[in-house]
């Protein structure tokens, strides 16, 4: 395992009595021989939105999933609300879970189902948070009317345009209002307007549920409009720290690397 | 070169057996524990079902028409035509019933099968699934081969019966031999014996369709080129373990029958 020297632009970490969400300390995993995380550190505070930039295949989704339980890290400590993600058994990870809302890259809805059925998937098996449900309806329409698609209720996931399905998997995503949400790659493969509305609702949802959002992009613009604080990941490393701000002002040139056009 | 290329292939061979080992000693042990995906598991009996029930009828029914045409010249030579329904009805009831619709519901349902879940497991969905508090095994495979070793059988039992009736039709416009007639000779050509073994072969066979697909699909790599492959290398797997699984059980039903 490499160890790779972290270079702090500047510290632009909310103060102290911000509650941590999510904690990662020297976090390790590898593929056969490819080292994809390195000792990767990170902080998530309650209330924020934190951007983890990094090229494609340097390791950012891996570190998404660790934090979900979906990969297994090789080393490291991974606090996600105040438990330790590698020392909870079933129950309690699939608990801690119906409070991770996780947006996947793209979109992951489920293609046998209609959008009334993806949307309530997730509530029928988190039935611990949410109570036995006898009717769904308005915690489906509420989820998408918050993406502006409650006419698409009843359609399935083929006759969805992309911008349309990634929409529905943000209301997915925040229908069991969980105090984290994980974006992996929100506007990749969409087009510049397109992505400009994700960014705006993502920016809406966090202010209307007052969620901790963790998202994942290589996406200059979508880290520029929605980032609170920012942090590089090279080479399985947090390379540089800092608000978008600091990040475009370094004269690093791997950081500048990130933002040139 | 060649040389280790085979041993390659054989080595690949015994890792995909020793794999699929594991998936059926998992679904032993996690499939009959609660909480059960009773409705993921009735939607799938009813796909399967659904899905290959035609194909079986139109098979089984020319299955037994062929048979029947091809076999009637023969026997009038020898004089054996009256034993036309005795020889159609225990060839399709002991071999050709179940394992013509067990290969037919393998290039159906286990390419199906390998289909779908690979391409669940490459566009994440198998994920989102876990991240929504769900087994993805229990939910997608249990079901799935629960439900193909459940309805296999009862495909075979209708694939039989228009095969019969295919067999019966010929030999009523040939031979002039009453419907009536034609099926009293049938069931009193067969007994218990030839029934149930070809039963009980019906659910291994459905056991190893779903198997082999979940396998193939659940466990798919290389993104969507994947999942191509995952549904062709199902069928191919498949129709060979149906062939293996039937010699088996021939051989040991005919130890039973010199018992």
């Amino acid at each position: 395992m490499m160890s790779k020297e972290k270079k702090i632009v500047t510290e632009a970490v909310p103060g102290q009595a911000l509650k941590e969400m999510i904690h990662i300390e020297g976090l390790y995993k590898s593929f056969g021989d490819n080292h994809v995380l390195n000792g990767f550190n990170m902080n998530l505070y309650e209330g924020e939105n934190l951007v983890v930039m990094g090229k494609s295949g340097s390791g950012k989704s891996v570190m998404i999933k660790c934090l979900v339980g979906l990969v297994k890290p090789d080393a490291g400590k991974i606090i996600v609300m105040g438990q330790d993600i590698n020392e909870l058994n079933q129950e309690a990870l699939d608990i801690l879970r119906a409070d991770i809302g996780f947006l996947f890259q793209g979109s992951a809805l489920y293609d046998s189902m209609t959008v009334r059925e993806n949307l309530e998937f997730p509530m029928r098996r988190h039935q611990k948070k949410m109570g036995v449900v006898t009717d769904t309806t308005p915690f489906v329409l509420e989820a998408l009317k918050s993406v502006g698609l409650e006419h698409t209720m009843d359609l399935m996931p083929e006759e969805l345009s992309g911008g349309m399905k990634r929409r529905v998997a943000l209301a997915r995503a925040i229908i069991l209002r969980p105090k984290i949400i994980l974006y992996d790659e929100p506007t990749s493969g969409l087009d510049p307007i397109t992505s400009k509305e994700i960014i705006e609702l993502m920016r809406n949802i966090q202010k209307e549920y007052g969620t901790s959002s963790l998202i994942i992009t290589h996406d200059v613009d979508c880290a520029r409009v929605i980032s609170e604080r920012m942090i590089l990941l090279v080479d399985g490393v947090n390379y540089a720290e800092g608000t978008f701000q600091d990040l475009t002002n370094s004269n690093d040139p791997k950081v500048q690397a990130f933002f040139k056009k | 070169m060649q040389t280790s290329q085979a041993t390659l292939r054989i080595r690949k061979f015994f890792i995909e057996i020793g794999e699929l080992s594991y998936l059926a000693g998992r679904f032993f042990k996690v499939g009959f524990k609660p909480p059960f995906e009773f409705r993921e598991f009735l939607r799938q009996c009813y796909n399967m079902g659904n899905r290959s029930l035609v194909l079986v009828l139109v098979t089984g029914f020319i299955i037994g028409l062929v048979l029947t045409l091809q076999s009637r010249p023969t026997l009038i030579e020898f004089g054996a035509v009256s034993w036309m329904p005795n020889m159609v009805g225990i060839s399709i009831v002991r071999e050709l019933g179940p394992v013509i619709t067990a290969l037919v519901c393998a290039g159906r349902i286990a390419s199906g099968i390998g289909a779908e879940l690979g391409s669940m497991r490459v566009t994440e969905q198998i994920d989102a699934m876990e991240v929504s508090g769900t087994n993805p095994f229990k939910f997608l495979v249990v079901t799935r081969i629960m439900a193909t070793t459940l309805m296999l059988p009862l495909l075979v039992i209708l694939g039989d019966t228009v095969a019969l009736y295919g067999s019966a039709l010929v030999e009523n416009f040939k031979g002039n031999v009453s419907f009536q007639l034609y099926f009293n000779a049938v069931f009193s050509a067969l007994s218990y014996g030839d029934l149930i073994p070809a039963t009980i072969k019906s659910f291994f066979f459905g056991f190893a369709i779903g198997l082999v697909g979940c396998y193939k699909g659940y466990y798919s790599k290389k993104g969507t080129a994947g999942v191509g492959m995952a549904a062709n290398t199902a069928v191919v797997f498949t129709s060979m373990l149906l062939f293996v699984i039937d010699f088996i059980a021939v051989f040991i039903s005919d130890i039973f029958y010199e018992l």
